[in-house]
């Protein structure tokens, strides 16, 4: 078909608040505008002990293994679907790892080997796949409710995270592998964490002015350049400042004694402050973000998970593969699943089949307070992340001031009932 | 991936309109039953598409109209018939083996993901990739723009979800959809439901300039005038069988609505299964 009429030329962006000009989702603004409340919030009640480098420090470790099976779990909600057994999956995966390195692995290559950690990885990803596509498979293509398979998965892995070894716990893990949940051996130090924040900066302007230029060149309209600019600004700010942060947190006394005389520094009458850095398990959750982004909104394959979630019977029509694409979703789950398995056994230093007790909860919850709407078709990656760091915040800051754990339930309970209640007035206003 | 437009080549179309009846059929389905339940939705039906040609179905709410078209376009397996595409027995099973065969479909229900974009409907299932294997959006965007130009000039909400648009609007975006791809069989499930006057106009110009371009339409509708304008044969369905088809040159307007309320079959049209 000929078109008769050439596209005509768009309107630059009609003239409006601030915000839409600056084109950024207000209900990110209203999620950090939540975050800033509750920090400052447990700041002033804990007398300016929140927000320091270390508080926050130990925070943004605790949130990478939730905030990561987050960012899947948005697209399983997304589908209309939930998984109730990523905490279970967690915690089988999070065991046979622990096998693996502590009682296979050192019968061939010996005990501390540096393959020890990768095939420790290597399984944990293959393995939380497997049960993610199996669950996925009996999903899609039995036509078993996710809600039913994944609560039966649920008690079944659970169940089978106890029968990896009767029960028994497994200590400790291999010094090299330990670096995923963070601690001395996982924080990687001012200097990386400088580059790191360099590259990102880099990144975001490269990103940015790559889209303006597109947009430009196809004759879309564009947001004016100062907005540019600001956006720009603000997120490579949030970049620098994170790292800021994490660099004014020095290690330990003792820690720092025993790096320097590793290294064999003198240990000065003063002592040292050597940073700490980003952590890994927060690095890692922060490249799980980037790449699930890119995966939901820059591939067919988030296009189709999007589509499947808004009308799947249209998706379907199209021409959508919708049964292998679910699948992917909750095999996809399953790989995080096992990325979060290795941080949390990492941290604790020890492979426990309680490892995810009620995760699933807190990762639904994050999901949720993060805006991924229970109907499908709706959610975010990003906010689900921050929904994590949400609720993490909340936990932390109640230990902090002592909160006893039944009332940190009740907290946590009643903010999740909260947070949703205020997005749904929110989505009724706007729309 | 991206055709500009004229989706079939043109040339020997001028003859089409004059004598569409001497040519192989474009799409010819025989025979088709299917059953919901007890529920036979549609029993023995037989109707045909030459190229230029368009058709249109006619029966009252629940004739199966709706569903023998979606056996067409692969939504619907059919429990036995054939369907005959250029004369060669077709093989389809799904929306996408429909696609293959260049059979494009604006449903009745439209079929679009409300989360989604005008363009992201629009290309739903075909999407346009950079080299990277990421999606085009941009590409997507200016292709929609002008297709929809073509539909709906006065269309500016490109960036919102569908759901965020009118059903008219919402209507015009099925439609460029099933246009866009170099269809040679386009199936139109009741297309005009939710147009204003202008709009139904432009999508009359619109079935006037595919089919002289050769592409063979179905043309469903409950506006009976609308489709004596438009169609050259119609085919009448009651309670899913095939009343009877007539070219619309040999039966009048009360003529065709007797078929669709008595299931009546006048002289002018061939009879079906369904004629009583
Ligand atoms: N998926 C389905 N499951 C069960 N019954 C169905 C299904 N689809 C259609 N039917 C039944 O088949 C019959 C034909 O429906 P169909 O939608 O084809 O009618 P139609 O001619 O398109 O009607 P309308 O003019 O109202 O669109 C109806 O009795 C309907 O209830
Ligand atoms: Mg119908």
């Amino acid at each position: 078909m000929t078109a008769p009429v050439a596209a005509t030329a768009p309107p630059s962006t009609s003239s409006g608040s601030l915000l839409s000009k600056l084109e950024i989702d207000s209900r990110m603004i209203g999620m950090l505008a939540a975050l800033a409340v509750i920090w400052i919030g447990f700041d002033v009640l804990s007398g300016g002990v929140f927000l320091t480098p270390r508080n926050l420090w130990n925070l943004s470790v605790q949130t990478a293994s939730v905030a990561i099976m987050s960012t899947g779990m948005v697209l399983i909600i997304v589908t209309r679907n939930i998984d109730l057994s990523v905490g279970a999956i967690l915690g089988v995966v999070g065991m046979i790892i622990g096998v693996v390195q502590v009682q296979w692995l050192p019968a061939y290559l010996g005990f501390e080997s540096w393959l020890t950690a990768p095939i420790a990885v290597l399984v944990a990803i293959t393995v939380g796949g497997l049960i993610g596509l199996f669950q996925g498979w009996l999903i899609a293509y039995l036509a078993i409710p996710s809600f039913i398979v994944t609560l039966g998965g649920l008690l079944v892995w659970r169940g089978a995270a106890w029968w990896v070894t009767a029960g028994q716990t497994i200590a400790p893990m291999d010094t090299r592998f330990k670096a995923f949940g963070g601690g001395v051996e996982g924080a990687l130090g001012a200097t990386a964490t400088w580059i790191i924040a360099a590259l990102a900066c880099g990144a975001i302007v490269v990103a940015l002015g790559l889209s303006r230029r597109r947009r430009v060149r196809f004759g879309f309209p564009v947001r004016p350049g100062w907005a540019d600019a600001v956006i720009a600004a603000i997120a490579c700010g949030a970049v620098l400042g994170a790292a800021a942060v994490m660099n004014a947190y020095p290690m330990p006394t003792g820690t720092a004694r025993a790096w320097a005389e590793a290294r064999g520094i003198a240990w000065p009458s003063g002592g040292l402050f050597i940073p700490q850095g980003v952590a890994l398990p927060v690095l890692i959750a922060v490249v799980v973000g980037l790449v699930m982004t890119f995966l939901a909104t820059r591939l067919r394959f988030g296009r189709y998970v999007f589509a499947i979630g808004g009308n799947p019977e249209a998706a379907e029509l199209s021409g959508i593969n919708t049964r292998w694409t679910l699948m992917k979703v909750f095999g996809l789950m399953g790989v995080l699943c096992g990325i979060a398995a290795c941080i949390s056994t990492a941290r604790l230093n020890a492979a426990t089949n309680a490892a995810g007790t009620l995760d699933e909860l807190y990762v639904i919850a994050s999901a949720v307070i993060g805006g991924t709407s229970l109907a499908g078709g709706v959610g975010t990656v990003a906010g689900a992340m921050l929904g994590a760091l949400v609720m993490q915040s909340l936990q932390s800051g109640m230990v902090l001031l002592g909160v006893d754990t039944p009332l940190q339930n009740i907290v946590v309970g009643a903010v999740l009932v909260l947070a949703v209640w205020v997005d749904g007035v929110y989505r009724r206003r706007i729309k | 991936m991206i055709q500009e437009g004229s989706m079939i080549q043109e040339g020997s179309m001028a003859t089409d309109i004059a004598a569409p009846v001497q040519r192989t059929p474009l799409v010819e389905m025989r025979d088709i039953s299917i059953a919901f339940g007890g529920i036979k939705a549609v029993d023995g039906v037989t109707v045909d598409l030459r190229p230029g040609e368009v058709v249109g179905l006619l029966g009252h709410n629940g004739a199966g109209k709706s569903t023998l078209i979606k056996i067409l376009s692969g939504a619907y397996r059919p429990d036995s018939g054939e369907i005959y595409v250029n004369g060669e027995k077709a093989d389809i099973s799904m929306p996408r083996d429909a696609k293959k065969y260049g059979i494009e479909t604006i449903y009745q229900t439209l079929a679009l993901a409300d989360n989604i974009d005008a363009a992201g409907n629009i290309f739903l299932g075909r999407e346009v990739r950079t080299p990277f294997g990421t999606l085009d959006d941009a590409t997507m965007e200016a292709e929609t723009r002008k297709v929809m130009a073509r539909l709906n000039p006065h269309f500016r909400r490109f960036k919102e979800p569908v759901k965020a648009l009118s059903g008219g609007q919402r209507q015009s975006v099925a439609i460029a959809r099933a246009i866009y791809f170099n269809a040679r069989v386009l199936i139109m499930d009741e297309p005009t439901a939710a147009l204003g006057p202008a709009e139904t106009k432009q999508v009359a110009d619109l079935v006037l300039q595919l089919k002289k371009e050769g592409i063979g339409i179905f043309l469903i509708s409950h506006d009976i005038h609308d489709v004596f304008g438009l169609a050259d044969r119609v085919s009448v369905m009651k309670n899913g069988k095939l009343v009877g088809s007539a070219n619309v040159s040999d039966v009048t307007q009360d003529e065709v609505l007797g078929m669709i309320i008595l299931g009546k079959c006048p002289p002018g049209a061939t009879p079906g299964p369904g004629a009583g």
